[in-house]
């Protein structure tokens, strides 16, 4: 396959493979949860599950934001878009995920006005464009995207545009991780940190995990070779019994995130007093709302939203896969009535879903590069 | 969505300074900074590229690693659609709304 030719220094690759079976006590079974889906699929897709030894297992965390949004959510959105002279846009990954009555894509199949935006800044633009019309952006994603988000309404109220209003389901990714920690059921000896979000809020905002749970957090980069040193980061400090917070993606995250960033998400936001998460839950305090000051461009406080409730079908076990209870493979649909093309579940719709990840790549058996080395 | 681009800055522009014209291996579009506003890019800076918006400052080394990490990933092909959709590039005209005379 093409991406093994292209594949960069395999002979470090294979040097950090030899160092993680060298630092994994093997009386041992350490579980490490890499919480980005970016991370999950480039784990896939590289096949570095096959690099590791058995005893050092990967699970798949809570990284992605259309695979962690309820149904409820997606109906609550997709209801008021069908108010006259609306129009509803979003990134193009919501568009393939179901709601109780239809995908956005299958949405605008009926005629409602349906558009897919690259960035808020140009469902800010179509409001511009369509005085005529209402346009709500429908904001979806952790850190990474909500400081665009901020901006974007910090934009539209001062030019006061009246047109335009956002539905906000941003998230954080903290409570995520400290509602994964508390499950009984979980049992994780380090995590590798997302790369983006760190971006943005910094590593600082995990140094709870290893002072009060004593469990490592390795931020990481996406190449194979960062994820694979971020895993021997860990396991070195696992070894010296030592629960640090470290930054292996330096070239990109600084320590003390981005601040401008962090000042727009405060000027717009606070936060909800609790939020459900798909699989995990109402978590309190994790997720994002635009305050009282920002009023007109909140589509929750201008329009009427139901706020629609749906339990997940009862078949489909996307919250124990997304707690990484289970491995997607597991799930009753897996595979069979659940699929790329047909997904029941959020995370076989986004391309950072485990369920999605596991199927292109795992499912159908392509070369990874543990196989590729050794050709 | 959480894909990172990573662009060079070509130009800012003359009348909204928040925005600057982004090159992505020979696609031109307008992001913006103001999310770097503490330390703005100047032209020939390397920024990572999030949702339209440049949210840090990267080397060209590694600029240059990251398209490789988005090739390897498959994800190079959505990358630059994304970044060719920046600006409504791509808007169908919808003329049932358009007036044609005022």
């Amino acid at each position: 396959m093409k991406f093994v030719d292209e594949f960069r220094a395999p002979e470090l690759i294979a040097k950090a493979g030899e160092e993680i079976r060298k630092l994994a006590d093997p009386d041992r079974h350490y579980r490490i949860m890499e919480v980005c889906g970016g991370h999950t699929h480039a784990i896939y897709r590289f096949g570095l599950k096959d690099l590791l030894p058995h005893n050092v297992e990967l699970i798949h965390g809570p990284g992605c934001p259309v695979c962690v949004l309820p149904m409820g959510r997606i109906d609550d959105g997709l209801s008021l878009a069908a108010q006259p002279d609306f129009i509803f846009a979003a990134f193009g990954d919501m568009m393939r995920v179901p709601g109780t009555h239809g995908s956005p894509l299958e949405y605008k199949a009926r005629g409602t006005d349906v558009r897919i935006v690259y960035s808020p800044a140009d469902a800010l633009k179509l409001a511009r464009n369509h005085p005529e019309k209402h346009v709500m952006f429908f904001a979806i994603g952790f850190e990474t995207t909500a400081p665009s988000t901020a901006l974007t309404l910090m934009r539209a109220k001062a030019e006061g545009l009246n047109n335009f209003s956002v539905f906000c389901n941003h998230v954080t990714i903290i409570p995520a991780i400290r509602a994964i920690l508390d499950s009984p059921d979980m049992r994780l000896d380090g995590f590798v940190g997302p790369g983006h979000v760190s971006t943005v809020i910094g590593c600082r905002p995990y140094d709870w995990i290893a002072k009060d749970e004593g469990k490592p957090v390795v931020v990481s980069g996406f190449e194979p070779l960062d994820i694979l040193q971020s895993i021997v980061m860990l396991l070195r400090q696992l070894r010296n019994s030592e629960a640090r917070v470290e930054n292996q993606y330096k070239r990109v995250v600084p320590w003390e995130g981005n601040r401008a960033a962090l000042r727009a998400m405060a000027e717009v936001f606070e936060l909800r007093p609790y939020f459900e998460w798909r699989g995990l839950g109402f978590i309190s305090q994790s997720a994002l709302k635009i305050r009282q000051s920002y009023a007109p461009w909140d589509a929750e406080q201008r329009f009427t939203v139901p706020g629609v409730r749906v339990t997940d079908p009862k078949a489909a076990q996307c919250g124990e896969v997304l707690k990484g209870v289970l491995k997607p493979a597991q799930c009753k649909l897996f595979g069979h009535e659940c699929t790329p093309e047909q997904p029941v579940g959020a995370l076989m719709v986004s391309s950072e879903g485990s369920c999605a990840a596991y199927y292109n790549y795992e499912h159908r058996k392509p070369i990874s590069i543990a196989n590729a080395a050794t050709h | 969505m959480c894909l990172a681009i990573p662009g060079r800055v070509v130009a800012i522009d003359s009348q909204d300074t928040h925005l600057a014209t982004v090159d992505v291996v020979g696609v031109r579009r307008k992001v913006d900074l103001g999310l770097l506003q503490d330390a703005p890019p100047v032209p020939g800076d390397w920024v990572l590229i999030h949702v339209g918006f440049a949210m840090s400052k990267i080397s060209e080394a590694d600029a240059a690693e990251q398209m490789e990490t988005l090739t390897m990933l498959g994800e190079a092909a959505a990358a630059l659609e994304e970044v060719r959709g920046y600006g409504l590039e791509n808007e169908v005209p919808d003329y049932s709304t358009r007036r044609w005379k005022q």
